[in-house]
């Protein structure tokens, strides 16, 4: 810190993103109630530890490599200019750096590494909440490491990156993550899904779909809420709050400074308030309308309206936001019943149509609505397009998010490891621990009116 | 190329810059559509209601799932 105002900025960038780190926390939480809110009540306690597992693995496996792998990976490796990895940007990025632990010199490092920790965490509990009741817990870790620290942060370095290859070439732009973090995740849990299959008696024999109802509605809406309230710190999150055009080092003239997306390029804390809010109301207004008022629909809907606006909720009119909300909440709706109805997949939550279709739709929306706008504030990256949008919203979708959960699945369940067996899905995973638990209250009871 | 913002390029100085949005001179129009959803949305939403009501109305004409619900509380 060279001097007061440097410190000054510093310190509120340390503070700025620890801010953001708590409140997403409540994005955990509120799947974690969502999720148990879904399962039937003889599946709880695994539901919840399935979820609540992935945080210490996806954390410790991301300081290990995975917060590399995010300065390493901006050139491919070998997709840009035949560059390999980076090698020199990911000095204090491993585990054995000095930035990667108490060090008063950098102030930044940690606070940023537990952000985009914190996106990890979110992208392999949405695969969480699709494959309730039938998974693994072991199967479903691994799974979770593999999208939270592999292949999310491979994304992230290719197009949430300044200086990510999708970015330069394709002009790739993602500000809020509809596609790095949505699209990968859902793409994701779709080739899991297709692998782990339905649970028993989802499917009618004719093959029509039956409704496996939420066993807490009051509970899922709560987790809802807290996931919203989350989302806003996720936002904040994917800002730099203030830097000066001499920093960024691009073509900025002048000295005035600004809050950025990731790419570097400026925005306003007050334009994605605009928008954020904009569109979660679109998407939760068209949620209703087209789910005739179902409550799972409905908040789902909201979600989906979020994260359809997100890769442009930078740039966005307001009044666009609501539209493209309300666009992604419809379309995410139809498509999952349209794929559950064609190809037999038991999405519990709803998860690869609000996360992964809307996810894509969004990237693909921004392509045009935000047609030739810069997407960077460097000279020679390619302009926002269409095509650059939808390549991109293929590459996560499918490249980094269908094909890799699809791999793991057809590699887990090939040594047995994927899906519990028959008997133990009937009695519930919380067979064993019920039972013990019921026979703990009879011996209490006999032993307290023994007592009487 | 033009651009759905007029801006092709960063190579500005942030203090002449103001709003940033697409298709702007359009926000009237898209105000007024603005309008049409939200006004649509109260139409469509009432209809939808008149439906759900008009199921309720036709349901248990015995009575008897209702005092169960009823005891329920």
């Amino acid at each position: 810190m060279g001097n007061n105002l440097d410190a000054l900025t510093t310190i509120f960038t340390e503070f700025y993103y620890w801010v953001t780190v708590v409140l997403m926390f409540l994005i955990h939480a509120g799947f974690l109630m969502y999720e148990v809110g879904m399962s039937r009540r003889r599946n709880h306690i695994h539901t919840l530890m399935k979820n609540v597992m992935l945080i210490p693995l996806v954390t410790v496996s991301f300081f290990f490599f995975g917060w590399w792998i995010y300065f390493a990976f901006p050139n491919g490796p070998f997709i840009f200019e035949g560059k390999g990895i980076d090698y020199a940007a990911a000095t204090g990025a491993r585990p054995w750096d000095p930035a990667m632990g108490t060090n008063l010199s950098d102030h930044i490092n940690g606070v940023f590494w537990a952000a985009f920790l914190l996106f990890s965490w979110t992208a392999a509990s949405i695969v969480s909440g699709a494959v309730i009741e039938r998974i693994r817990s072991g199967a479903f870790w691994i799974l979770a490491v593999l999208i939270g620290s592999v292949a999310w942060i491979i994304d992230a370095s290719w197009g949430w990156h300044w200086d990510g290859w999708m970015v330069k070439i394709l002009g790739y732009h993602d500000a809020y993550a509809s596609g790095v973090i949505h699209a990968i995740a859902g793409g994701f849990a779709l080739g899991v899904l297709l692998v782990l299959g339905p649970r028993i008696a989802k499917f009618r024999e004719d093959g029509s779909a039956r409704d496996i109802p939420a066993h807490n509605p009051w509970m899922v809406a709560l987790g809802f809420f807290m996931i919203y309230t989350g989302f806003w710190g996720f936002y904040a999150a994917c800002n730099v709050p203030i830097i000066s055009p001499e920093v960024i080092g691009g073509q900025i003239t002048g000295v005035t400074w600004t809050g950025t997306n990731i790419y570097l390029a400026p925005t306003t804390l007050s334009a994605i308030t605009f928008n954020f809010l904009m569109s979660l109301s679109g998407g939760l207004m068209v949620a209703y309308i087209v789910s005739k008022g179902d409550l799972l629909w409905t908040f789902s809907g909201g979600l989906a309206g979020i994260i359809t606006a997100s890769a442009g909720n930078d740039l966005y009119h307001p009044i666009q936001a609501m539209f493209i909300g309300g666009i992604g909440a419809w379309a995410a709706y139809k498509l999952h019943y349209w794929v559950e109805k064609k190809f037999k997949i038991d999405d519990a939550v709803g998860a690869v149509a609000v996360h992964g279709y809307a996810g894509f739709i969004g990237v693909v929306i921004a392509g045009f609505v935000l047609w030739g706008q810069p997407s960077s504030p460097y000279e020679g990256y390619a302009a926002i397009n269409p095509v650059g949008q939808f390549i991109g919203a293929i590459i996560m979708f499918f490249v980094l998010g269908f094909l890799p959960g699809y791999i793991c699945a057809k590699l887990l369940n090939a040594f047995d490891l994927l899906r519990i067996p028959r008997k133990v899905e009937l009695e519930g995973l919380d067979f064993e621990t019920n039972q013990t638990f019921l026979a703990a209250v009879d011996e209490v009871q006999r032993a307290e009116k023994a007592a009487v | 190329m033009p651009s759905t913002n007029g801006m092709t390029s960063w190579a500005v100085d942030l203090k002449d810059v103001a709003a940033i949005y697409p298709f702007q001179g359009s926000e009237f129009i898209m105000f007024i559509l603005g309008l049409a959803f939200w006004i649509g949305w109260h139409i469509l939403q009432l209809r939808v209601e008149a439906t759900e009501v008009e199921h309720e109305m036709s349901a248990d004409e015995s009575g008897e799932k209702t005092r169960a619900a009823i005891d329920r509380y």
